[in-house]
């Protein structure tokens, strides 16, 4: 059977690292960076007889992120221990939360390419303690004579977003990634750096016949690194069960890891003991008892979430459902656009440029909206100048370079390269005479019924003027003088 | 009843390496245990809640603050290996 004849299964388990000073358990610094082993103490290196001690920022911000989530607080949960070998954890458990975690039963709705939502469930949301990093004296762990760890990052607080398999593809999936990470940024419980790996994100995909209603056997994906790599490595996984399946053969349920350099996912061992956690309550932690009143107190410091701002924007504004989901899928990015509204009345045509140069740009030299070069109050300045007639928005793009390579305002760069926009008939009524005179061709082609060929007397004006003259003004000129 | 493959199962997670001898006697040893904590089957546990923590506290928490820890010496100080200041471990799969 081909891929289209089974339905995907998609679930996402998301970990993100909370903004906090110090660790979950300890006081070091969770700060990102540092030399190798410095931001460690005996509680977070494990040493014997140290006790944990919980932070209670953590508590708050896991509580916020579950409430963002639409999730119900617990009003008991507790911490347990997740019992494996691995040399990144050096008390060989991680602590975290299995079935009492802080906050459960969330959903949130997902915005998709042709402007339609889903609902996508939330199964739950805990905390645990991150682990540490490896590095590999070899270019693969397997290749690897031998290892060496770095415990700066064990202990920086963690929260694990489980969802619902409720994704029916790679677009939902990374439309459902998209919207966690601009929740989490609204509520600033999260840097969200997929790089710097305080956003990171595993899946569960299965195939099944369409109208099967029991899930077919899942693999888990790890290793995916940025959203392009999740798309990725599901589109790969989705052909590699299809024909796994389309041969009679079984799905192996095991973990797999992205190769990103060969474009395939790889099987790590499967041992069945991998999976035997042998979870059991932390004696060194009591349990937490949250009240309604905290829970109202977090909800209270709940900012504007993304899809009340998107809302927001469609209807203060008038701005497009698609434009509006654009622009608050970032918080910094919905910012810029407030801020360029303080300057420049007319919305849409910031959510074009926005959207437009401004995205392209900042895509093409891999530039997140913090580090534009262009302030808001310069691009309103800009439009401002559109809008009065002054430059055409053909040479608007031009300044636009200008502004991104310099930094300097549209005005500055309009006066600097001489691009104020031509709107004088008499000067253009003459150019359009000297084209209209050079060109007997495309007149005849005109007259003739040829309508297309106005375009290229206008190209022709606009080349003359090295694209000042006003776009209107020639149109209308060439018009009355072919028409006489 | 523990059979001697779930004291081999458990030894594998554990990472510990027994004799056939060992794993007899362990097995023997853990049902033992077992048995003897079988105990508390008899006890009617209908209207219990399951036990978090045997000490009733709850909410200890500290404030967000971060302190210097140790030195990169001072953690690497009782490591059987060692290399720039990481903790070099044996080959892992």
């Amino acid at each position: 059977m081909p891929v289209q004849d089974y339905e995907v299964v998609i679930g996402l388990e998301v970990h993100s690292e909370l903004k906090t000073k110090s660790k979950i358990f300890c006081t070091c610094t969770t700060e990102f960076g540092g030399d190798q082993n410095t931001h460690v103490c005996p509680v977070c290196l494990g040493l014997p007889g140290v006790l944990p001690v919980l932070n209670k920022q953590v508590v708050e911000y896991a509580m916020k992120a579950g409430l963002a989530l639409n999730c119900k607080i617990a009003e008991f949960s507790k911490f347990d221990r997740k019992n494996y070998y691995y040399p990144d954890l050096p008390k060989n458990y991680q602590v975290s939360q299995f079935d009492l975690p802080i906050a459960e039963h969330g959903q949130i709705e997902i915005d998709l390419e042709d402007g339609s939502t889903k609902i996508i469930g939330v199964t739950r949301v805990h905390m645990e303690e991150d682990a540490g990093k490896l590095v590999h004296a070899g270019a693969t762990i397997s290749q690897a004579d031998y290892s060496m760890v770095d415990y700066n990052r064990t202990g920086v607080p963690l929260i694990e977003i489980v969802s619902e398999p409720d994704m029916r593809s790679p677009e939902e999936a990374k439309a459902y990634l998209d919207k966690v990470k601009a929740i989490l940024q609204y509520t600033e419980v999260s840097d969200c750096k997929m790089e710097e790996g305080s956003l990171r994100c595993d899946a569960n995909i299965s195939l099944r016949p369409w109208g099967q209603k029991e899930f077919g056997t899942k693999t888990e994906l790890k290793n995916m690194n940025s959203f392009k790599a999740l798309v990725k490595a599901l589109e790969y996984e989705i052909e590699r069960q299809a024909s796994v399946l389309d041969e009679g053969g079984r799905i192996i349920q095991e973990t797999r890891t992205w190769d990103e350099n060969r474009g395939v996912t790889l099987s790590m061992r499967s041992k069945e003991e991998a999976h035997d956690y042998r979870y059991f309550p932390e004696p060194d932690l009591v349990p937490m008892v949250i009240d309604q009143a905290w829970v109202d107190r977090v909800r209270e410091s709940l900012p504007e979430l993304p899809d009340d701002r998107k809302k927001r924007l469609v209807a203060e504004y008038g701005l497009p459902e698609y434009d509006a989901g654009v622009i608050t899928a970032s918080k910094d990015l919905a910012e810029y656009f407030d801020e360029c509204l303080k300057h420049f009345k007319d919305a849409k045509v910031i959510a074009n440029w926005v959207m437009g140069e401004l995205l392209k740009h900042l895509n093409a030299g891999d530039k997140d909206i913090t580090e534009c070069p262009i302030k808001p109050e310069h691009l309103a300045g800009l439009l401002a100048l559109i809008e009065k007639g002054t430059i055409s928005g053909k040479i608007a793009k031009t300044v636009f370079e200008g502004m991104w390579e310099t930094g300097k305002t549209a005005e500055k760069i309009v006066e600097e390269q001489g691009l104020v926009q031509i709107s004088d008939e008499g000067a253009i009524a003459a150019i359009v005479d000297q084209v209209v005179t050079a060109n007997p061709q495309s007149v005849e082609d005109y007259k003739a019924g040829k309508e297309r060929a106005i375009g290229f007397l206008v190209g022709q004006v606009m080349k003359e003027t090295k694209g000042k003259a006003n776009p209107g003004v020639v149109n209308k000129l060439l018009k009355e003088r072919l028409d006489r | 009843m523990i059979t001697k493959k779930d004291v081999e199962h458990v030894a594998l997670l554990a990472r510990l390496e027994l004799t056939e001898e060992e794993k007899e006697k362990y097995t023997q040893q853990l049902n033992n245990i077992l048995e003897y904590a079988d105990m508390l089957k008899k006890l009617d546990t209908e209207n219990i809640q399951p036990t978090a923590h045997p000490l009733p506290i709850n909410n200890v928490f500290r404030s967000d603050e971060a302190k210097p820890g140790v030195s990169n010496e001072a953690a690497l100080a009782n490591a059987p290996s060692k290399e720039e200041g990481y903790f070099r471990v044996p080959k892992i799969v």
